[in-house]
């Protein structure tokens, strides 16, 4: 039981080094890459930005809330946009990257997989990996990094909306107080995150694809099982790259 | 002139299950083997293993100097570039349309210009009969096409080993027939050494120089077609004989006590007939394996059982009559 779970945990680092080296190897599959690009961007893209607004929303209502209480409130800006950039942003974009853009690259890659594509592909001196996973890993890493800005401006419009119209906040107070605890580290973090969590979500992502068990039915399970570990990964990583930023990187407004 | 692939000692298990073991042949050069086995012995996992796609635990497999098994990825991915595998559903790649898949290695693997690519591939599309159907996707079309489709495409790097697997499950006997003939023509014109993982007994009676067969994780013989077609090992004649009644039982083998029950009731087996060897199409040039076959075979004719000795001097003896004779007799008993 337990080597077994080593052992896929190995195999997953192993395919990611793999990843890692084929990335250099020539001839890049440009055409591959735009195509899962735009894939992975058309499906996320909508989804997001709805996503982003009310998650922006309940941010300023709760901290506003909360803030009024302590008599804090023109802080309220700074602490929602701190809260959208650095948290919020990236794991919505992560989630929708893992549950929409990795979901379909797994179903995809897995079904090749039983239908011998792969096999196929190899047998022609073709690396599988070079090919087929090298692109969508670098397209779900991408689109994760354009993605996170786009939710980063959605979720503060967002939350600038509730907090200045439903909460009557002052638009000055939110807007200084965002730029006196806000610093540029906060948005490289970001950005850090999400292209973290987009590799993570493509290799885990193609590992399923190109290991399901027995059958279609195994490839339905892998695409489960794909979102659901990539969902840990990510909330695992994340809580480490926090702790570590908030380490070494010192607050503005200390 | 095709290449020879030397097996040694190959042994195979998933987890705790023996696939077979100690497999030891060798594919001599440009000549035709066939592998036989009941349902589930493990014939394609050795063709995957021949390519290098599954790794067996023991043994080697060398071609040209790399060991399939063992050597680094990148020899292997290099070595493969001479192989063509035609699988059993034909595995084209579902988002491509048939000429696309066709072309696919010579795009990958060629600097050629899009004009020749086209040439060569409509070539291929016509040896194997698709003509008019390079347009349309592997799901629109059926079991039979997929097949010959794929072997267009395990062909069109004129490869120096082809391997085949099950080449006519899923095909009618006529249909059958003619990929027996194409397999056999394109030995004549490209001189590729070749296997074909099959069960069929027309197949294995006509097409192979050399013949082998697996069961109960072992291989059981592998010769010249002479040696396995006079063999009378209990398994290669139940299964040549198409019977019931022999080793080979409904799930994976027969206990003794149903054996011994059976050789009681059993009615003698027919005698078995050696078939002549297909020949190329009229027209294309004879087959350059069968010169070294005869002298390989030859030189090694006193070791081999004395059956299949006698088959092997009548078979020579008859091809050296049949220059005069038009009308070969069809075949003589064993």
């Amino acid at each position: 039981m337990i080597t077994g779970a080593l052992r896929e945990t190995g195999r997953l680092f192993a395919l990611a080094a793999e990843v890692g080296r084929a990335v250099f190897r020539r001839p890049f599959q440009f055409r591959e890459f735009t195509e899962q690009f735009w894939f992975v961007a058309s499906v996320t893209i909508l989804p997001a930005a709805l996503v982003s607004i009310p998650f922006g929303a309940v941010i300023a209502l709760q901290v506003g809330s909360l803030t009024q209480q302590l008599g804090a409130q023109s802080f309220t800006g700074g602490a929602s946009v701190l809260a959208v950039v650095q948290q919020a942003s990236p794991l919505i974009v992560a989630l929708l990257i893992a549950g929409a853009g990795g979901s379909a690259i797994c179903a995809d890659l897995g079904s090749r997989t039983i239908r011998e594509e792969l096999d196929a592909m190899e047998v022609m001196g073709v690396s599988p990996v070079q090919r087929l996973v090298v692109p969508r890993v670098l397209a779900a890493m991408g689109v994760a990094v354009l993605l996170n800005g786009l939710v980063s401006v959605v979720g503060i419009l967002g939350g600038y909306f509730f907090n200045v119209v439903m909460q009557g906040g002052t638009p000055g107070a939110y807007l200084s107080s965002f730029s006196a605890l806000a610093q540029l580290p906060d948005l490289y973090v970001s950005e850090l995150k999400a292209l973290v969590f987009g590799f993570i979500a493509g290799i885990v992502a193609a590992y399923r694809g190109l290991n399901p068990r027995g059958g279609p039915k195994g490839v339905g399970d892998a695409v489960n099982q794909s979102v659901v570990i990539t969902f840990l990964l990510l909330f695992f990583v994340n809580m480490v790259m926090t702790a570590v930023y908030l380490q070494i990187v010192p607050p503005k407004g200390g | 002139m095709g290449i020879e692939v030397v097996v040694e000692g190959l042994t195979k298990s998933f987890g705790r299950q023996n696939i077979w073991r100690d497999v030891s042949l060798t594919l001599p050069a440009g000549e035709v083997s066939v592998m036989l086995g009941p349902s589930g012995t493990g014939k394609t996992v050795f063709l995957k293993s021949l390519i290098g796609l599954l790794k067996p635990e023991k043994g080697r497999v060398l071609i040209n100097g790399v060991d399939m098994v063992n050597s680094p990825e990148r020899d292997i991915y290099e070595t493969r570039k001479l192989f063509g595998l035609m699988f059993q559903d034909g595995a084209l790649f579902g988002s491509l349309s048939l000429f696309d898949n066709i072309a696919f290695p010579l795009r990958e693997h060629t600097r050629k210009k899009e004009s020749e690519i086209r040439r060569i591939v409509m070539e291929r599309i016509e040896v194997v009969g698709l003509l008019g159907a390079e347009g349309k996707l592997p799901g629109e079309i059926s079991g039979g096409m997929r097949k010959r489709a794929g072997l267009a495409r395990a062909l069109v790097l004129d490869p120096q080993i082809i391997l085949c697997d099950e080449p006519d499950s899923g095909l009618d006997p006529v249909r059958t027939a003619y990929l027996s003939q194409l397999l056999i023509d394109l030995n004549a014109q490209i001189d590729a050494t070749m296997l074909i993982v099959t069960h069929n007994l027309d197949i294995a009676a006509t097409v192979p120089d050399n013949m082998g067969m697996l069961f109960r994780r072992e291989l059981v013989t592998f010769g010249p077609r002479e040696v396995l077609l006079t063999s009378d090992e209990p398994v290669v004649s139940q299964f040549l004989g198409g019977r019931r009644e022999g080793p080979i039982g409904m799930s994976e083998e027969k206990d003794a006590a149903t054996l011994a029950a059976e050789a009681n009731t059993a009615t003698p087996a027919a005698a078995r007939v050696i078939v002549p060897q297909l020949e190329p199409s009229p027209g294309l040039p004879p087959r350059r394996a069968v010169a070294r076959r005869r002298e390989r075979v030859m030189s090694m004719i006193d070791t081999l059982p004395p059956a299949a000795r006698s088959a092997i001097r009548e078979t020579y003896a008859r091809d050296a009559g049949a220059v005069t004779v038009t009308a070969p007799v069809a075949g003589s008993g064993a």
